[in-house]
C-alpha cells in the first residue's frame, strides 16, 4: 500500500501524484515514442490509427465526458477537420499551418452549431448532433467544387521542413507526428482540468443550476467546450484524411460518429485515461476478430466466413455489458482494480457504489 | 444601511401568485429568516434572488445594484452566494474540487493562459486554494478533502454547500433550510457556524428555515410568509407570538 503525503498545494496542482506516477508516464512515453524500432510496419501503422481516435476521443470527452452535453455528430467535425486540412493544403498553405488552422476553423463550426444547441438537453441534444452528422454526408456532395464530392479527394503524404511525412512511404515519421499532436493535447487538457475552465465544465455536467449561483455562465461554458472539442475533433479528422490518404463524403458517416460516443462509453466517461483505452478498443478490435475468426477457422476446420456486421454486432455486445456492469468504463473497472491493491485486505465492495441522489423534486430542470 | 431590498415583487406562474406583492429589507451584517408553512414561497424568493425566475412586478436592490439587470451568472459577481434545499453539489467531483469551483467569480485567466497554465494560472490555483483551505479549516471539513462528493453521507454534504458558497467570498449568504435533515448535534453545529458566519467574516445571512429553535437561535430579524405574502417581520419573538402567524400556523381558534 502506497501513501503520498502531502506538504504543500503544489502537489494537488502538479498533475502527477508524486515522482513514481511521473516516472511511470515518461517510461509508458518513452516506449512510444521508440514504437517504430520495436513495432513492425503493420502494427506500427494500426498504433498510429488507434492514437488518431484516442485524439478524436478527447474531443469528444471533453464535450461528453467532462461537459456532459451528448453528442452523436462529431462524424461531421471530423470531416470538416479533414476537409479544411486537404482544401488548406491544395491552396498552397504549409501543413504546419493548413493543420492548426484547420483545427481552429472546425473549433469556430463548432461554436456555430453550440448556438441553437444550447437550450436542448440529453436526448435532443443527440438527436440534433446526430442530424448534423447525416446533413454533413450531403453537404460534401452538395459543395463538390470544393470538396469533390462523390469522388473525394486522395492527399498523399504532406511536407514537413522539406520532409516528407508519409503514412505509406516514411510511417515513422507519420507516428510521431499523430504521437506529438497526442501529447500536446493531451497536456493542453491536463492544464484544463486543474484551472477553472475544466472545474466549471465539470459544474455544469453535474448541476447546472448550482454552477449558475457559483457565477458560472452556463452558455459560456458550453460554447467554449463545444469550440474546445470540435477544434480537437478537427484536428483527429485532418490526421485521418492523411491516415487514410483518400477519402470522399462516406468516410465520416453517421456510424463513426456512434462508433466514438461508444469508445469514450466503454473507455470511461470523464477521464482522459478513459479516451486511451477506448481507442485501444475500438482501433483493435477489427483486427482482433479477423485474427480470431482465422483461428476459429482452422480449429473448427471449416473455411472462413464473413459474417456481415459482425464488428458492429461485438461492439454492440461490448458496449452493452459495460453499460450493465461497469457504467464507469475500463478506466473506472481499473481504478477499482487498483484500489483493491492499494488497500488490500480492505477493500469492500461498495467503496465505488454511487449514491442514490437524495430528494430532486425541487429541481428546476 | 440595507444590502438587499425587496420591492413590491410579485411572481405569478400561470394562475397561482408565488409571491404577492412582497417588500422587506435585510440590513448589512444581520441574520435574517424567513418563516412560514410548505408553499408560502420562501424558496421562491430565494429563487428570484438567483434570478432562476422573473419576477412580474417590483424591483430587487442589492448592494446598490439592480438584480434584475443581469442574469443568474452575474449574481454571484456581486456578492451573493447560495445552498440548495436539496443540496446541489456536484456529484461526480471531490470536496476540494466543489469549493474551487466557488473561486469561479474570482478567475482572472483566460483559455489560452489555462491551457497553457502558465505563471498567472499556478499563482490564481495557489491562491484560491489558500482561500479554500481557510474555509475548509473554519467548517471542520479536513478529513473529507479528497472525498467524492457521490459517497459523503447527507450531514457533511451539508456542510460542504454551506463551504462552496462561502468560497465565493460573498457579501451575503443565503441559506435555503441549513438545517433540514440533520440531527439535533448537527442543527446546534449549523446554529454555531452561522453565528461565526456573521460574526467573525461579517457576511449577512439570509435563510430560510422551519427549525423555530435555530431560528430564533440565530437571527435578528424574522419575516413570516403566507401565500407569498408578508404575515409578519420583527424580532423572533415578536414573530412567533403574532397572532397572524399563529393562525396560519395552527388555525383559528373557534
Amino acid at each position: 500500500m502506497r501513501i503520498v503525503f502531502k506538504t504543500g498545494y503544489m502537489q494537488d496542482i502538479r498533475p502527477w501524484k508524486d515522482r513514481y506516477q511521473l516516472g511511470l508516464y515518461l517510461i509508458l512515453l518513452a516506449v512510444v515514442v521508440a514504437a517504430p524500432w520495436w513495432l513492425d510496419e503493420f502494427y506500427l501503422g494500426e498504433l498510429t490509427n488507434v492514437l488518431i481516435w484516442a485524439i478524436a476521443g478527447l474531443g469528444l470527452m471533453i464535450l461528453t465526458g467532462h461537459t456532459g452535453q451528448i453528442s452523436l455528430g462529431h462524424a461531421a467535425f471530423l470531416a470538416f477537420g479533414c476537409y479544411a486540412n486537404v482544401i488548406l493544403i491544395e491552396a498552397g498553405v504549409p501543413f504546419l499551418i493548413a493543420f492548426p488552422l484547420a483545427g481552429i476553423l472546425t473549433g469556430i463550426a463548432g461554436v456555430t452549431v453550440a448556438i441553437p444547441a444550447l437550450r436542448l438537453h440529453g436526448i435532443y441534444l443527440a438527436i440534433f448532433t446526430m442530424a448534423l452528422s447525416i446533413l454533413m454526408d450531403d453537404v460534401i456532395v452538395l459543395a463538390e467544387p470544393i470538396t469533390g464530392g462523390v469522388a473525394g479527394k486522395y492527399l498523399g503524404g504532406v511536407e514537413i521542413f522539406g520532409h516528407l511525412v508519409d503514412r505509406w512511404a516514411t510511417p515513422d515519421q507519420f507516428f510521431w507526428l499523430v504521437l506529438i499532436v497526442a501529447v500536446l493535447v493531451t497536456l493542453g487538457y491536463i492544464n484544463l482540468l486543474r484551472a477553472p475552465l475544466g472545474r466549471s465544465f465539470i459544474a455544469v455536467r453535474d448541476s447546472e443550476v448550482s454552477a449558475q449561483a457559483m457565477g458560472v455562465d452556463i452558455a459560456k461554458t458550453k460554447t467554449i467546450s463545444f469550440a474546445l472539442s470540435c477544434a480537437v475533433t478537427g484536428w483527429a479528422g485532418a490526421l485521418m484524411g492523411l491516415y487514410a490518404g483518400a477519402f470522399n463524403n462516406e468516410t465520416f458517416s453517421v456510424l463513426i460518429s456512434i462508433q466514438l460516443l461508444m469508445m469514450v462509453v466503454i473507455g470511461g466517461l470523464g477521464s482522459i485515461h478513459g479516451a486511451f483505452l477506448g481507442a485501444v478498443v475500438i482501433g483493435f478490435l477489427p483486427q482482433f476478430l479477423s485474427i480470431s475468426k482465422e483461428y476459429i477457422g482452422a480449429v473448427v476446420g471449416g473455411s472462413t466466413v464473413a459474417i456481415p456486421g459482425l464488428e458492429f454486432g461485438i461492439f454492440g455486445v461490448i458496449l452493452i455489458g459495460f453499460i450493465l456492469f461497469e457504467p464507469m468504463g475500463m478506466y473506472g473497472r481499473w481504478l477499482k482494480i487498483r484500489t483493491w491493491f492499494e488497500l488490500f485486505p480492505f477493500y469492500r465492495k461498495d467503496m465505488f457504489k454511487r449514491q442514490k441522489s437524495y430528494l430532486k423534486t425541487e429541481r428546476l430542470r | 444601511m440595507s444590502l438587499l431590498e425587496f420591492e413590491n415583487v410579485t411572481l405569478k406562474f400561470g394562475g397561482l401568485t408565488a409571491v404577492n406583492d412582497l417588500s422587506f429589507e435585510v440590513q448589512e451584517g444581520e441574520v435574517f429568516a424567513i418563516v412560514g408553512p410548505n408553499g408560502a414561497g420562501k424558496s421562491t424568493v430565494f429563487n428570484l434572488i438567483s434570478r432562476f425566475y422573473d419576477p412580474f412586478a417590483g424591483s430587487i436592490q442589492f448592494d446598490g445594484h439592480d438584480l434584475l439587470q443581469v442574469k443568474s451568472s452575474g449574481v454571484a459577481a456581486y456578492g451573493v452566494a447560495r445552498t440548495f434545499q436539496n443540496i446541489e453539489l456536484f456529484e461526480h467531483a471531490t470536496v476540494l474540487q466543489n469549493l474551487l469551483v466557488g473561486r469561479h467569480r474570482h478567475r482572472k485567466t483566460n483559455l489560452i493562459s489555462e491551457i497553457l497554465f502558465t505563471r498567472s494560472a499556478r499563482r490564481q490555483e495557489l491562491d484560491n486554494r489558500e482561500k479554500v483551505e481557510e474555509i475548509i479549516d473554519f467548517l471542520d471539513l479536513q478529513a473529507f478533502r479528497d472525498k467524492m462528493i457521490s459517497g459523503l453521507p447527507y450531514g457533511v454534504r451539508k456542510v460542504v454547500e454551506v463551504a462552496r458558497a462561502l468560497a465565493t467570498d460573498p457579501k451575503l449568504l443565503l441559506l435555503d433550510e441549513p438545517a433540514s435533515g440533520l440531527s439535533v448535534e448537527e442543527t446546534t453545529g449549523m446554529r454555531w457556524w452561522i453565528d461565526d458566519i456573521r460574526r467573525q467574516m461579517g457576511i449577512t445571512v439570509l435563510m430560510v428555515e422551519h427549525d423555530m429553535g435555530l431560528v430564533s437561535g440565530v437571527s435578528d430579524r424574522v419575516l413570516a410568509m403566507a401565500d407569498g405574502a408578508e404575515l409578519a417581520l420583527g424580532t423572533p419573538a415578536e414573530v412567533q407570538s403574532h397572532p397572524a402567524v399563529i393562525e396560519a400556523y395552527l388555525g383559528k381558534a373557534s
